[in-house]
């Protein structure tokens, strides 16, 4: 063991484990705390990069599911190493409900601390997370890059950690 | 304690409820979630039937909901529509005119278009105005939630969701092999 060791991506944190905190901007004049959401659950959506094609995109399905994932009281942040005026512009053409908090400076801190960075790309894995109202990580996975992961696997594991949520939304 | 979730397996299967093109006992089912206002599905169309004519009997062909409403604000009414067809025995009809005529979705435009099917255009109509067939259409769009769904169009082939191209090759292999296994 030595602590000249750099940290390279070691695959996700898995469940069980603390989230780490963190503070990101989640706009221009604003930023969040993972644990101003202690109490809910949370879903961390790493994802590569702002303005992927629009029908495959991963962040326009769970605009779409959002409804669903309120349901569970959840709480979802996506989360890319683009700033804050790139997160700004690309929300706002994309009509997106939920915040997205930009991993820029230093760059993928967040993501290198869930071990979901990209190295050799400079980007995040395509990475989710589902962190309980206690900030305990309950689920994580990684999906291929160019594999948008869906929402599934996240309401498999809000049903375990909310097994009653609240009536149908829409 | 690492827990793998299944993903991308169709939780909904096939059945009764479904509009499917084939036979029930074909060695191969491939289900589409589409949207009818999705540039994506419209390529995709001609596309499954090319692999519908090269499979021929050894392929069912089911289509399923997904309107991403978002991003396509005729999305919803016009899957509404083919199920209002559908309800009158013609849904593949207006699937196929939905596609071919993808740049006209507006209400009036789907009424006409059960009327140039033949169909009681006013029950159409009807049955828009009223929503009967939202509870369907939301209950394809949460089976594919629930199978992870994750764009349009996705593709199931024998329940397993295809994370390749669909070019027509690419797709029409994969529905090939899948039919040699399940024959």
């Amino acid at each position: 063991m030595t602590n000249t060791t750099t940290r390279v991506t070691r695959g996700p944190l898995p469940p069980g484990v603390p989230a780490p905190d963190f503070t990101l901007p989640s706009g221009p004049d604003r930023k969040v705390s993972l644990r101003d959401f202690r109490g809910r659950p949370v879903i961390l959506a790493f994802y590569p990069a702002d303005w992927s094609p629009v029908c495959g995109d991963q962040l326009a399905l769970y605009n779409e599911v959002f409804p669903e994932f309120q349901r569970y009281g959840a709480e979802l942040l996506g989360v890319s190493v683009d700033g804050v005026w790139c997160h700004k512009a690309y929300a706002e053409n994309r009509k997106l409900h939920f915040s997205l908090l930009a991993d820029f400076e230093p760059k993928g801190a967040v993501a290198r601390a869930y071990g979901v960075y990209r190295n050799a790309d400079g980007i995040t894995e395509r990475a989710l997370f589902v962190i309980d109202g206690d900030g305990t990580i309950r689920w994580s996975y990684v999906s291929p890059i160019d594999v948008n992961p869906g929402a599934d696997g996240i309401l498999q594991a809000l049903e375990e950690i909310v097994p009653s949520p609240s009536g149908g939304a829409r | 304690m690492t827990r793998k979730l299944e993903t991308g397996i169709l939780v909904l299967p096939v059945g009764e409820r479904d509009h499917a093109q084939g036979r029930a006992d074909a060695p191969v089912t491939l289900v589409e979630y589409g949207d009818f206002e999705c540039p994506y599905c419209r390529q995709a169309y001609p596309i499954v039937k090319e692999v519908q004519s090269r499979l021929g009997p050894r392929l069912r062909f089911v289509y399923r909901n997904f309107p991403l409403t978002e991003l396509h604000p005729h999305a919803e009414h016009a899957a509404e529509a083919a199920e209002a067809a559908g309800a009158q025995g013609a849904f593949w009809q207006m699937h196929d005119r939905l596609f071919e005529r993808q740049f006209a979705l507006e209400d009036e435009n789907l009424v006409e278009y059960a009327q140039e099917l033949g169909l009681d255009a006013d029950r159409v109509a009807g049955e828009l105005a009223a929503h009967t067939h939202k509870p369907r259409v939301r209950e394809d769009f949460m089976s594919g939630v629930r199978s992870g769904v994750n764009g349009t169009p996705t593709f199931f082939i024998n329940g397993v969701r295809h994370d390749q191209r669909w070019d027509v090759d690419t797709l029409a292999g994969a529905v090939e092999r899948a039919a040699v296994v399940g024959a």
